[in-house]
């Protein structure tokens, strides 16, 4: 398993570790997701040496919340909302073609590691269905067509880059 | 001249922030607004008195034109004399500020009335809040009064107030226009409930899903202490607490476990939070809505709400509209008005002109409403004698294409991933729901499946310990009840009415009415078309032959 635990990093974690009670579990994993952009099994090993929680316990947490990530994602993690607005308006179609254009499952990385594309419950946007949210940006009405192209314009702006 | 751009989630998925960049590009100062509930006519901007809606770029220019005085053409975006009608109907009680103030200053929420302190005693708050006949808005409908009475009568000195802000019915984001519009009232809402049950700490708990509510709320929370407001010397402070991704967590014991950085899965009640909650201590849990509504009742007396409203539900409700209807967005609504009010009033009926047939109220927990009984009081009661519930406020309106099967099976799918598996009936139970839905809809259904389904149904009620168990099979139940048709035409007569499911659909093409343009063999992605004729042998029944047809040819 490759995990870029590097000291640099764990050394932002540092501060969440402090003064460790139970109920500071869940941040330090947020906090461990938000630096690695995933969970790595070594560092759900050194969360448990660290707060004396055992290892069962913290995969048990890990593995009951939807936001916590087990495998690697790619540089773009797509939400694609199933919201009950946007399964009336048609989120199906939209979760059909971007699979298709992509060539993964749900929860699977693109050979590129450009893309994840994940299913989540409602995004909260329901006047805008159907919605999905690439990054911090959230796009609405969605046609099979329009979400096609904002993959490409993404897929665009990161070979721009090399 | 105030300028304000309104900047909700909403706001800014239908593009403002291209408006704020023009207008930061031409030098203009605009303050920041949370959702104002009109979502179809986002971005919305406002000048004045005057509101200016879906303004894209281009309106953005003629706006920039407008406030330099040059000519323009901003009239063209001005909102519709009926839109601006309903907006002006409602009763603003819950969303009184929500696009109206700028939500990351405390001073536009003082100047609108808010941290007036009172001068009245714990009991006599809780006691203005019993008058009020304020109930939980969060889906349960509990009496706000009793639950704060039961934690203050707690024995202790260390007491908590939490509020839910975890909605996760999908389809519902009052909560959400709340925290990012109006989070001020949410912590006075807070603070008034602490003194009056006694608690010196209150906690948050959001959905990790709602950044900008997060952001708002801390910048909230800075303001508040340092107008002394919150803080040691107050004796109560809040912290916020993102929550992890889980629906059970709107159960209350399921979310006092996650605090405790455990797996939230409920416990058995009692003993009930007000007695052993967070960290054994009575703690109080209300919803975002419940809070808001909570300064208003003390500033203006429990009377006052309990003056709207029906005999056994007071005040107003917002509700979320979506689906199938022209105007979606948030609605606050006094009690006692119909469905069929806010559908055709507020929600101006049904898009594309189609026929209006259910709407879904409740969330997963809910059940389906058919046309027939659109005159339905909205009332706690009469809700819940149709087999729906009042739940958070959500509203999913349908038309004659959405198959209610499938509504079913969509909803039992959500539930069996949200089901926190310890209870074996809301485990395994909805599971073969589900896969006995998904075979109705896959054209696999069989003689004795709506028996089975029904007497299922009744078991996983009877068999789980907390609310999403318990309520999981009502939107079998509910469209069972009204559209068992539905079931029979899948399961016997093999068609789907609504043609939705696709198993049942046969695409073909209609040379009555096409013009031989070729577009649908040029878009077929499995080249399933050749010669005008679609090979149902390699058609995957996707639909994108339908969908580019210009002269709808397409049959299924």
């Amino acid at each position: 398993m490759d995990c870029n635990c590097g000291q640099e990093l764990l050394k932002k974690l540092e501060p969440e570790l402090k003064d460790y009670n139970s109920g500071k579990l869940i941040p330090i994993l947020q906090k461990a997701q938000e630096i690695y952009g995933w969970l790595p099994p070594d560092i759900l090993k050194y969360i448990s040496d660290k707060t004396g929680e055992k290892l069962a316990k913290v995969v048990g947490v890990v593995t009951f919340y939807t936001q916590f990530r087990s495998k690697p994602v790619g540089k773009n993690l797509i939400l694609l909302c199933q919201g009950t607005a946007c399964h009336v308006n048609g989120s199906a179609d939209i979760e059909t073609a971007i699979r298709n254009e992509l060539s993964v499952n749900e929860g699977e990385i693109t050979a590129d590691g450009l893309f994840t594309y994940n299913n989540v419950a409602c995004l909260g946007c329901c006047s805008l269905s159907p919605v999905m949210m690439i990054g911090d940006k959230t796009y609405g009405k969605l046609t099979r067509d329009s979400a096609i192209k904002i993959l490409n314009e993404i897929r665009g702006a990161c070979e721009d880059k090399f | 001249m105030k300028i304000t751009i309104g900047k909700g989630s909403c706001g800014i998925a239908a593009g403002v922030n291209e408006v704020s960049r023009i207008f930061a590009e031409a030098g203009i100062e605009a303050t920041v607004t949370g959702c104002i509930g009109k979502c179809y006519l986002e971005p919305i901007v406002n000048i004045n008195d005057d509101i200016y809606v879906k303004v894209d770029s281009k309106g953005a220019d003629e706006l920039v034109k407008l406030i330099r005085g040059e000519p323009n053409q901003a009239d063209t975006y001005k909102i519709p004399a009926q839109d601006l009608e309903i907006l002006k109907s409602q009763t603003g009680i819950a969303l009184k500020n929500c696009g109206l103030i700028n939500p990351e200053s405390i001073d536009e929420y003082i100047e609108k009335g808010g941290y007036t302190p009172h001068n009245m005693s714990p009991e006599e708050v809780i006691d203005q809040i019993k008058i009020s006949g304020l109930c939980g808005r969060g889906g349960a409908g509990f009496p706000t009064w009793f639950k704060w009475k039961a934690a203050r009568d707690s024995a202790g000195s260390e007491k908590y107030i939490i509020c839910n802000a975890d909605e996760g019915d999908p389809g519902a984001f009052m909560d959400r226009a709340i925290l990012e519009g109006d989070p001020h009232a949410v912590l006075e809402g807070m603070m008034i409930a602490a003194y009056a049950i006694g608690a010196g700490e209150g906690i948050i708990y959001v959905r990790a899903e709602y950044p900008l509510a997060i952001k708002r709320l801390e910048i909230a929370i800075a303001q508040a202490r340092e107008k002394k407001l919150l803080g040691a010397e107050k004796g109560f402070d809040i912290r916020i607490k993102a929550g992890a991704g889980a629906f059970v967590c709107g159960e209350e014991t399921a979310l006092i476990a996650s605090l405790e950085g455990e797996r939230g899965m409920p416990r058995l009640k009692p003993p009930f939070p007000a007695q052993k909650g967070y960290n054994d201590k009575p703690s109080n849990i209300n919803n975002v809505e419940t809070f808001a509504n909570v300064p208003w009742i003390i500033k203006n007396g429990g009377s006052a709400f309990s003056a709207m409203g029906t005999e056994n539900s007071k005040g107003t409700k917002v509700f979320a509209l979506t689906g199938k209807i022209n105007k979606g967005g948030l609605v606050e609504v006094p009690m006692g008005g119909t469905v069929k009010d806010v559908i055709y009033g507020a929600g101006g009926g049904i898009k594309d002109g189609k026929k209006f047939k259910a709407v879904q109220m409740g969330g997963p927990s809910g059940g389906c409403i058919p046309a027939e009984l659109e005159n339905t009081e909205i009332d706690y009661e009469s809700l819940k004698a149709t087999g729906a519930i009042m739940g958070s406020g959500g509203m999913v309106v349908m038309d004659e294409t959405t198959c209610m099967v499938d509504m079913a099976r969509y909803f039992l799918d959500f539930t069996c991933k949200e089901s926190c598996g310890k209870c074996t009936h809301c485990r395994v139970g909805n599971r073969r729901l589900l896969e006995i839905l998904e075979r109705i809809c896959e054209g696999n259904g069989k003689d004795g499946d709506i028996e089975l389904l029904s007497e299922l149904s009744e078991e996983i009620k009877a068999g789980s310990l907390c609310a999403l168990g318990q309520t999981a099979p009502n939107p079998v139940l509910t469209t069972l009840k009204y559209f068992e048709n539905e079931y029979i035409d899948h399961i016997v007569n093999k068609k789907c009415t609504a043609k939705s499911c696709k198993a049942f659909l046969n695409y073909q093409i209609n040379m009555d009415k096409c013009k031989k343009c070729n577009l649908c063999a040029k878009k077929c992605p499995v080249g399933a078309i050749t010669d005008l004729k679609i090979d149902s042998e390699k058609c995957t029944k996707c639909g994108l032959c339908a969908s580019v047809c210009r002269l709808s040819a397409i049959d299924t």
